[in-house]
């Protein structure tokens, strides 16, 4: 096992419990410990499928792609018809213990199934028609989830794009990719709406533009993220601890989720929210290491999907919890209480132990394993 | 780079380290940015803010103070104030969507049994005339089922709150109306207003009377509560809290029962008109009264601006109007006391010059008339005054024009001023002289220059010249106190809630005028003569009246209107303590309708004296 990996996610995991046991105590009424103790649960279960998967060989998965692969679509396409509704989107079953969001787990499941098609098709077809062929299997999925949830197919998007710049796809092509993500963008966000015909729901449309002017929806999304953006100004160096106003008293919006990432800034300084991006910069690290150390390519197309994927997420979250992003609901890895998240996210780290322990089992010889 | 046995390299793969590095330099680059954003906004931004979190939790809450009451001379109370529920509207709090406000509309104008166009009209108005963001009111005392069931059903009427607030109070009804004022809410341009710093939108402000006036002393400081509270706008806590501070309340030098004399025969004339009544020692005003009147109580209700309106129409004969203070009218004879003291220092006349009175004389191809043409025979200065010759004082205008005399003297009467009582609105009136006229010939703005009839009118207060009740009361005052010109005023002092004094305000002299005193005396004896001597013009008044007066009638023609009847009195003769002077619009002869206002004034002002006398300081 890598140590360092393993000390950034359970580290992570600690800052999130301990944070949820000091703030949200008022918002289950009669249980004041309902999120710190789920969370810890999920951190548990988390960390034993971890555990659990970093024995595996991980190039297992490269044969499975397709049942992966199937798995994932299929499991995104059955939330249209069982998924219940939270905060204005779709993206969860109901479970017997807790409500599960399929696209969470499907994070890794298209890093592992999209990794296993760059290293089946590498050498079939020409350069475009592979890249073509990158881009459908990553947009599939990615385009369904859109219709669920805005930031978690923004997430599948930037795993997609990390993937094919990992497999070697020409600079030309990717270029051309970021031109048309620039144009459909633009379409999406203001012509169509111009043309009264708007893509998005309006929730969405107006959290991603109360961003660009904060201050002309001083009600709405854009008054959310102000105060976010106020509660962590106001920790200043050292945080305000008990005091914490911003957070005790509600002001921050969903700050056991999307907005924990203030709640820690607010409380704890900058020395605190410095220590998480500085664990969040430690598990990027040591998973951009395994890159370049894994035994196999596949190794290192996962790793750089899962790479990716976490900063992704974490670059988009705490900007949003900065003001500098737009209010996407991308949740913070490890941080950000849910369950399909936390487990996720663990999983994703024990397919990295596991690229870590083969490379070294590929060091040490083939007999050692 | 290892061995890979098992698998087959791909091609790509000679480019992978070049891919890392850009993978890995987007993520230094990404958490660079996030690091220095996280620095900025906490360390170099963070006391801003700190202070915007500070801001957020806390609300303050303004605790009103209630306003001082209003007491006469001996205590009674005139104004105070009750606690009243009204019926509040929370601008931010109302659907900007015309259709939706209008729903929320129809639901509460149903709840209070009113339609939604009166619901719709209160807001719009308010929200013209508020400062904005300011509490619309929609109804003042509401009644207690209403408030109990909107109260009840908070979350269905989100827009409405019910405030309890201080409202004025008049035990004794429409007594003193123009004198006290009226209170209002505060505009925006009230709020824009050097002294009204510590005023916030929602504050009632003096508009009118004593109550403007003295708004500083009566207003008090509004406490203050600092409420935490969390987003949805619970309380959490209780910060610190400023107690309000109750304004002082008033002691006026109003004497109830003047006050309730002269109101009361004013309004049984029937007449517009006013009366004042002053001491004339130390310019206190006992009473003071102006016929139509209102109810001060109309303006602790909402009212519309053609409620407003109306109180200003004069077809209605606008009872909102002080004509004691702002009235300006032609005097007519009672201005003659002042054309006798410039006359004898002109040396037109001696108090022994006897004129032969024919009922009419002519001056420069003009003729000029007594009253009726009635002739007086020969005259002396106080058989003129006591038979209100017209003639020998037109021969005083006369002999005086060119010499600017008359006008001097009317000045130091404070003729053509305003006597700068404590009340707003008063009027100035307006004093005739060669230059004002000229002046006004020259723009073209009058048919012709000054003329001699001028000063010859001005000598018994017509013609161009105006003035109100209160400025000749200053002016006989001045004469009856041996040469000083007082400044009126209403308020004795101001008391805290406990009943200790404030602050005093002291009687002012405005200037003090030199009256010889030969000339002084002939004309208070011809005074008192024109008053109780059996010739007099208002013996039929007075001449009964048990104590010695000196007083004047005047009759002013005052055209398109019929006659202004005045009359002004000294009281007691020869050394007078009050003087009163009454005006009637249309009223005719001084002596018929303003002359028996100021007896009944009299009257209850020598009654009481009567009583303090003889009761010994016995209370009933």
């Amino acid at each position: 096992m890598d140590g360092w990996l393993a000390f950034s996610a359970l580290g992570l995991l600690i800052c999130s419990i301990f944070t949820l046991s000091q703030t949200s105590q008022q918002v289950v009424a009669g249980a004041p410990d309902y999120f710190p103790q789920r969370q810890a649960v999920y951190g548990l279960v988390g960390i034993v499928a971890m555990i659990a998967i970093a024995r595996i060989d991980y190039s297992r998965f490269r044969e499975l792609r397709v049942g992966i692969y199937t798995f994932l679509c299929s499991s995104i396409l059955i939330i249209f018809v069982f998924g219940v509704t939270s905060r204005g989107s779709t993206q969860s079953l109901s479970l017997p213990f807790f409500t599960f969001q399929p696209a969470e787990l499907g994070k890794l499941l298209l890093i592992l199934s999209l990794a296993g098609f760059v290293i089946d098709g590498a050498t079939r077809g020409s350069e475009s028609q592979r890249t073509l062929r990158y881009l459908a299997l990553g947009l599939a999925p990615t385009g369904m989830v859109l219709l669920q949830d805005l930031g978690t197919s923004l997430v599948y998007g930037a795993i997609t794009i990390a993937i094919m710049i990992a497999a070697g796809v020409r600079w030309s092509h990717l270029a051309v990719i970021g031109a048309g993500l620039t144009a459909f963008i633009a379409v999406v966000l203001v012509v169509m709406p111009m043309a009264g015909a708007p893509v998005l729901k309006e929730y969405q449309q107006e959290r991603l533009t109360s961003f660009i002017s904060p201050s002309s929806d001083i009600g709405g999304a854009g008054y959310q993220q102000n105060q976010a953006k106020v509660a962590a100004g106001s920790g200043g160096t050292t945080g305000r601890g008990n005091q914490a106003t911003q957070s005790r008293l509600g002001f921050v919006p969903e700050r056991h989720t999307d907005f924990i990432f203030a709640v820690v800034a607010e409380r704890y300084g900058f020395f605190g929210a410095g220590l998480v991006l500085s664990l969040f910069a430690l598990l990027f690290w040591r998973a951009l290491r395994l890159m370049t150390l894994s035994k196999n390519f596949y190794g290192t197309l996962v790793a750089a999907g899962i790479a990716s994927a976490i900063m992704f997420q974490v670059f988009v979250n705490v900007g949003m919890n900065l003001g500098i992003m737009p209010i996407t609901g991308i949740p913070l890895p490890l941080m950000s209480y849910g369950g399909s998240a936390v487990i996720a996210t663990f999983l994703m780290i024990g397919v990295l132990q596991s690229i870590h322990i083969e490379s070294r089992a590929g060091q040490r010889g083939p007999w050692s394993q | 780079m290892r061995i890979e046995p098992v698998f087959t390299k791909p091609t790509h793969r000679k480019g992978t380290a070049l891919r890392v590095a850009v993978i890995g330099g987007l993520g230094i680059v990404l958490f660079a940015a996030l690091f220095f954003r996280l620095w900025t906004l906490q360390v170099v931004t963070g006391d801003k803010y700190l202070a915007e979190a500070r801001d957020n939790q806390t609300r303050e809450i303004t605790v009103r103070a209630p306003r001082g009451s209003i007491l006469d001379r001996d205590g009674n109370v005139l104004v105070d104030y009750r606690t009243s529920m009204a019926l509040e509207l929370d601008p931010l709090q109302v659907p900007s969507d015309p259709i939706e406000r209008r729903d929320r509309f129809a639901a509460l104008a149903e709840v209070l049994d009113r339609n939604v166009s009166w619901v719709q009209n209160r807001y719009r108005e308010e929200l013209r005339t508020n400062p904005p963001g300011s509490a619309i009111t929609l109804l003042r005392d509401a009644e207690d089922d209403i408030v109990y069931y909107l109260q009840e059903k908070q979350s269905s009427y989100p827009e409405v709150q019910v405030n309890r607030v201080f409202v004025r109070r008049y035990p004794e009804g429409y007594r003193a109306a123009h004198l006290l004022g009226s209170v209002g809410e505060a505009t925006a341009e009230d709020l824009e207003e050097a002294e009204n710093q510590d005023l916030e939108p929602g504050d009632s402000l003096g508009k009118a009377g004593v109550e403007q006036t003295y708004d500083e002393a009566l207003r008090g400081g509004n406490g203050l509560t600092e409420i935490q509270v969390d987003s949805l706008g619970r309380v959490k806590g209780q910060l610190q809290s400023k107690v309000p501070e109750p304004g002082h309340s008033l002691r006026l030098t109003i004497d109830p029962e003047v006050q309730a004399a002269g109101e009361d025969a004013l309004s049984s004339i029937g007449l517009p008109g006013a009366f004042v009544t002053m001491d004339v020692t130390n310019g206190e005003i006992l009473g003071m009264a102006s016929n139509p009147t209102f109810d001060p109580a109309i303006f602790t209700r909402p009212l519309s601006q053609m409620e407003v309106d109306g109180l200003w129409d004069e077809d209605q004969g606008a009872p909102m109007f002080n004509r004691a203070i702002g009235g300006a009218y032609p005097v007519g004879s009672v201005y003659k006391p002042i054309t006798a003291v410039a006359g004898l220092d002109a040396g037109s006349v001696t108090p022994s010059t006897v004129i032969q009175d024919n009922g009419l004389i002519e001056i420069s191809d003009q003729i000029f008339t007594n009253a009726g043409s009635e002739p007086h025979g020969p005259v002396d200065l106080r058989r003129a005054m006591e038979v209100s010759s017209d003639v020998y004082f037109y021969l005083l205008g006369a002999d005086m024009n060119g010499t600017s005399k008359l006008q001097y003297w009317s000045r130091q009467f404070g003729i053509g001023e305003p006597t700068g009582i404590d009340l707003p609105g008063e009027s100035g009136g307006l004093l005739p002289t060669p230059d004002w006229r000229n002046d006004l010939y020259e723009k073209g703005e009058t048919d012709r220059p000054w003329a001699i009839g001028d000063n010859v009118q001005l000598a018994i207060g017509q013609g161009d010249m105006q003035a109100d009740p209160l400025q000749m009361a200053v002016a006989y005052a001045a004469l009856g106190n041996g040469g000083s010109l007082v400044r009126p005023h209403t308020v004795l002092r101001s008391e805290d809630a406990a009943g200790r004094v404030v602050e005093e305000y002291q009687p002012e002299i405005t200037r003090t005028i030199e009256i010889d005193p030969v000339a002084r005396e002939a004309i208070m004896t011809g005074l008192h003569d024109a008053a109780q001597a059996p010739d007099g013009t208002s013996y039929g008044v007075f001449g009964g009246f048990p104590v010695p007066v000196a007083g004047k009638t005047g009759t002013a023609e005052r055209p398109p209107n019929g006659d202004q009847a005045w009359y002004v009195v000294l009281a007691p003769y020869p050394d007078p303590k009050i003087v009163t002077a009454v005006t009637v619009e249309q009223g005719g002869f001084g002596a018929d309708t303003a002359a028996p206002i100021a007896l009944q004034v009299l009257s209850a002002y020598f009654e009481r004296e009567a009583r303090a006398v003889s009761g010994g300081g016995n209370v009933e």
